[in-house]
């Protein structure tokens, strides 16, 4: 027998379930007076630089129905390209900045709505920049392992055909899935789990 | 959100391994109706991480209020605490590699000792704790160490199929160094009958993985004539080391 591997499995993964927002958002669903505000819900303040942009979507079910229960979080880099993270290693991002936000599907119609900023590119490991691109997590009921996929900018047409996962996408009528519609300020991005327009999720 | 919080260890900084999908429950598990319609049908696309999955959000130790690690009293009126089995919930963060992942946010939510939930969809005829809300949150330790006190959560029934139940447990949400280490699991507590019968616990395929999720009665962390302990380890996706790979400069 050669040595054990001493390495460990990961947590394995259970679904959020239909009261998440208790840990999650405990304001939002009425358990008010534990802590102050929910987390995640102001990424932006009045020093933040960037081009101010409204990001909107529903998710829907394979019934073509909104989940009204989800939990959306994003991650993304500041209007440069830096992410405010300790693991960023080229420089200090926007300290107005967190790039991280949460949000819970409006428990009638199912949109969740960030106030953020268009993120700069960020570079991939060979050297090649990404296009500007919004990191996506979405839990819920029925979701057995938290599901990750990105939104990318409509307006941004020649970045994302250079864009290194894009390309990876063998399927053209599927990259149609990742880019968000862009009116004005505000981007609309509506997640598919299943059906015709199964949005392209990713394993990361 | 607060700067991050100083500490002697480097960052973390390299990609992480590559999450093994056969360990956690498959997205289509016909024994959870719910997940029929809400699992992805199509093969994901697989690609090495990027600064995108590598970074992710810090929380400092000033968000965590005095009470926020305390369940017993964090929605009590003054003076009152909630009913139920008083317990101490703890355990280390720690990644693939064994090491301890200090600075991460947990949060936690749970039934109270009814099995009843604090939520307008909540539809179980148990009785609502007037004293309790049922959540929490606590920032990891140097060591990776977390611990919170609570009321022991009842078991309910849900409607899945006939007769369903939830074995008792305590959900969790972790946060790690990068937003690739985003999860959301469950914990069990050992003995439970309840446990091998779950559509939910079900999910997952290997016993081990269901092992993983069942925190042991910890008699050395348990408070004499006040609170019985449970221990549950967490680990989150290990980073490999980044010492013999060529790396571009600014990556």
């Amino acid at each position: 027998m050669p040595q054990p591997l001493t390495t460990l499995k990961e947590t394995p993964s259970q679904t959020g379930g239909p009261y998440v927002h208790i840990g999650l958002t405990p304001n939002f669903c009425g358990i008010e007076g534990v802590w102050p505000t929910d987390l995640g819900t102001a990424m932006v303040n009045a020093k933040t630089k960037g081009e101010r942009i409204t990001v909107t979507g529903r998710v829907f079910d394979g019934a073509g129905a909104p989940l009204r229960d989800c939990v959306v979080e994003i991650w993304q880099a500041d209007a440069t390209g830096l992410y405010p993270s300790p693991s960023e290693t080229r420089g200090a991002a926007d300290p107005n900045f967190t790039g991280w936000g949460r949000c819970p599907a409006d428990g009638e119609t199912g949109e969740y709505r960030f106030e953020t900023i268009k993120p700069g590119r960020v570079s991939f490991p060979d050297g090649r920049l990404q296009a500007p691109h919004i990191s996506f997590w979405i839990v819920a009921r029925g979701i057995n392992l938290g599901l990750n996929t990105r939104l990318y900018f409509a307006d941004e047409a020649a970045a994302n055909a250079d864009d290194p996962i894009l390309n990876r996408v063998e399927d053209p009528a599927r990259l149609a899935t990742l880019i968000a519609a862009r009116e004005g300020s505000a981007f609309t991005f509506d997640v598919h789990l299943q059906g015709p327009k199964e949005t392209v999720f990713l394993d990361i | 959100m607060k700067p991050p919080v100083p500490t002697n260890a480097p960052p973390e900084t390299g990609a992480f391994f590559a999450r093994d999908r056969a360990w956690h429950p498959q997205a289509l598990t016909p024994g959870y109706k719910t997940s029929v319609l809400r699992s992805p049908q199509k093969a994901l696309l697989s690609f090495g991480n990027t600064l995108s999955e590598m970074t992710g959000p810090v929380f400092g130790h000033g968000i965590i209020g005095e009470l926020d690690n305390d369940l017993i009293h964090n929605f009590a009126k003054p003076g009152e605490s909630a009913i139920g089995s008083r317990i101490i919930v703890h355990g280390r963060v720690l990644d693939e590699r064994g090491r301890a992942v200090p600075n991460v946010l947990i949060e936690f939510w749970q039934a109270n000792a009814g099995g009843r939930y604090r939520h307008k969809k909540e539809g179980y005829l148990a009785a609502l704790d007037p004293n309790f809300g049922g959540c929490g949150r606590a920032i990891s330790g140097d060591d990776g160490s977390y611990s919170f006190r609570t009321i022991k959560p009842g078991p309910y029934p849900w409607p899945n199929g006939v007769n369903d139940w939830r074995p008792a447990h305590i959900h969790f949400s972790v946060f790690g160094s990068g937003f690739a280490q985003r999860l959301i699991t469950q914990m069990y507590f050992e003995g439970d009958p309840l446990i091998p019968l779950c559509p939910i616990v079900r999910t997952l395929n290997d016993p081990r993985a269901i092992e993983a999720l069942t925190a042991p009665l910890d008699m050395s962390m348990t408070i004499p004539m006040d609170a019985t302990a449970y221990k549950f380890d967490i680990v989150l996706r290990g980073r490999r080391s980044t010492l013999f790979e060529n790396r571009l400069e600014g990556n």
